[in-house]
């Protein structure tokens, strides 16, 4: 089981290294609903026999969410519009995954410095959780399309889970649903901001919004 | 030294230009054709090398030079390279820095033998033949470090010697295969195979390695064509390792590092077949992929033996 949780972790950050290196709107909506997929599945995994029906039921709800729910609302934003890939960001792809790659010794320093063990097998899980932020923080600041952005943020969201569940095994189900309700709305309301901006300038590039004068 | 080791070299000289015939008739096969005999490449070093050299009047020594540097050199690299669990003719700590140096110097002869020429072509090829390579050599090296530090060996043979199945279920095994993945796309990338360079293109704008070779004929051009078989088989021997640990004695060890580099060439064949090759562009970012596997790994590995 020990080795599964690492696989588990190790093809986490490897989704990240991905949104990373990848161009493509829709490619990059798939890669971060099977991390929110993985991510989903890992504490069934860690916690070994001890698995409660409540478990179950948040990987569930969480899983059917990142995999079905958040890419349908992202994919519909980009239909129509011609989002297939964003061919000048502001830091190329290739600099991306470089800069990915600087990031990981930093964020398993820091995971370390925290101290935080994690559950059994899954030392691991902290620096990958650090490193899910970092990655997610990273697309939002060097992309300019709107639909990439919340992929960006969505990243984020499942760093911010992984963290949680390398503090806490059995997070209160409340707060997992609390998390899960904002990142719905927020996608929601992005959904919408992106086809804004789409019908007002005919593309998704978020960049063209600094024409707007007040 | 042990005679198992010396015949693995033997056979690897002798059946190097076979992997590409193998790999050519996988490539017919799935186009439908009947393709050309297996043993063609053996045909056409024969024919180049019954050719006599014509050398333009611009060349100087460096030119006549580069073929020879190129055998050479992965000649080097071959006596080192580990086959399965056995041990290389020549096995010492710190080989694996000579294995990369040995492919980089015969690189470098056929980069400055392409340059020598003066040809635009030739000199576009050199290009992107060094910035692919200096590219893909951190992901070697930094693959290898690895591997180092997981086996607590400093040689390639001891390296892969320490690669066993149950290798995999330790903490810190998974990086073992992200080695693996990485050594994939460099093998591809150092041999001029599909995603990164069409083997078959006849555009002079499209080529890599072969526009380096325009300009050779006759023997050096053989001797070109058989130091690339010659970087196959080295650069596939670490690949291969992978899928045959065998240990349980050398000459096991000899029949399951033939399979695998059989194997491997069937895999280029196929591969070849169903990919397109990526936009020049792209291939850093291929290339920045196989860099960051490798890096992730070293990480891995040394996580988990308690290091910083």
């Amino acid at each position: 089981m020990e080795t599964f949780a690492e696989v588990l972790i190790i093809l986490v950050v490897l989704t990240n290294l991905k949104l990373l290196g990848s161009s493509r709107a829709t490619a990059c909506i798939r890669t971060v609903a099977a991390q929110g997929v993985l991510l989903a599945a890992l504490p069934l995994v860690t916690s070994g026999d001890a698995i409660t029906l409540r478990m179950i039921a948040q990987a569930l709800v969480s899983g059917t969410l990142k995999a079905f729910v958040l890419p349908f609302l992202l994919l519909r934003a980009t239909r129509g519009a011609r989002a297939g890939r964003e061919l000048a960001p502001f830091v190329g792809y290739t600099t991306s995954i470089l800069l990915g790659v600087a990031l990981m010794p930093l964020a398993l320093a820091l995971g370390r410095k925290l101290g935080v063990t994690g559950p059994a097998g899954a030392d691991l899980l902290a620096p990958a959780a650090l490193f899910t932020l970092l990655v997610g923080l990273l697309i939002i600041v060097c992309r300019k399309q709107a639909v990439t952005l919340v992929v960006g943020y969505l990243a984020m969201e499942n760093g911010i889970y992984a963290m949680g569940l390398a503090f806490a095994q059995r997070e209160p189900l409340l707060v997992e649903m609390g998390i899960l309700l904002d990142v719905f709305a927020a996608v929601f309301v992005m959904g919408l901001v992106a086809r804004h901006i789409h019908r007002e300038f005919d593309t998704l590039d978020t960049d063209r919004l600094s024409s707007l004068k007040g | 030294m042990s005679a198992a080791a010396i015949l693995h070299l033997l056979i690897a000289f002798a059946l190097a230009p076979l992997m590409t015939g193998v790999a050519n008739r996988v490539k017919a096969g799935f186009a439908g054709r009947t393709g050309a005999p297996v043993l063609q490449p053996y045909y056409d070093l024969a024919r180049l090398l019954r050719k006599g050299a014509v050398y333009s009047t611009t060349t100087t020594w460096v030119f006549r030079l580069g073929p020879c540097l190129g055998v050479a050199g992965a000649a080097a690299a071959l006596v080192v390279a580990p086959w399965g669990g056995g041990r290389a003719t020549l096995a010492f700590d710190g080989d694996l820095l000579f294995f990369a140096a040995a492919l980089a110097l015969a690189r470098f002869g056929t980069i400055l033998a392409a340059l020598d020429t003066g040809s635009a072509f030739e000199g576009m090829g050199a290009s992107r033949e060094a910035t692919f390579a200096a590219l893909a050599e951190p992901s070697l090296l930094v693959g290898l470090l690895a591997l180092a530090r997981a086996s607590g060996e400093l040689s390639l043979s001891g390296i892969y010697h320490a690669l066993t199945p149950g290798h995999l279920a330790a903490p810190g095994g998974v990086a073992v295969l992200l080695v693996a993945a990485a050594f994939g796309i460099v093998f591809l990338a150092e041999n001029a195979r599909l995603p990164v360079d069409d083997p078959n293109t006849h555009l002079e704008l499209t080529m890599i390695h072969e526009a380096m070779a325009l300009d050779h004929g006759g023997p050096d051009l053989a001797l070109i064509h058989y130091g690339a078989a010659l970087k196959f088989w080295a650069l596939g021997t670490l690949v291969a390792g992978f899928v045959a640990p065998v240990h349980d004695g050398a000459w096991t060890a000899l029949a399951a590092i033939l399979g695998g580099m059989f194997l491997l060439s069937v895999a280029v064949g196929v591969a070849e077949s169903v990919m397109a090759r990526l936009r020049l562009a792209k291939v850093p970012n291929f290339l920045a992929a196989a860099f960051a596997l490798s890096v992730l790994a070293l990480l891995l590995s040394a996580h988990a033996k308690g290091g910083s």
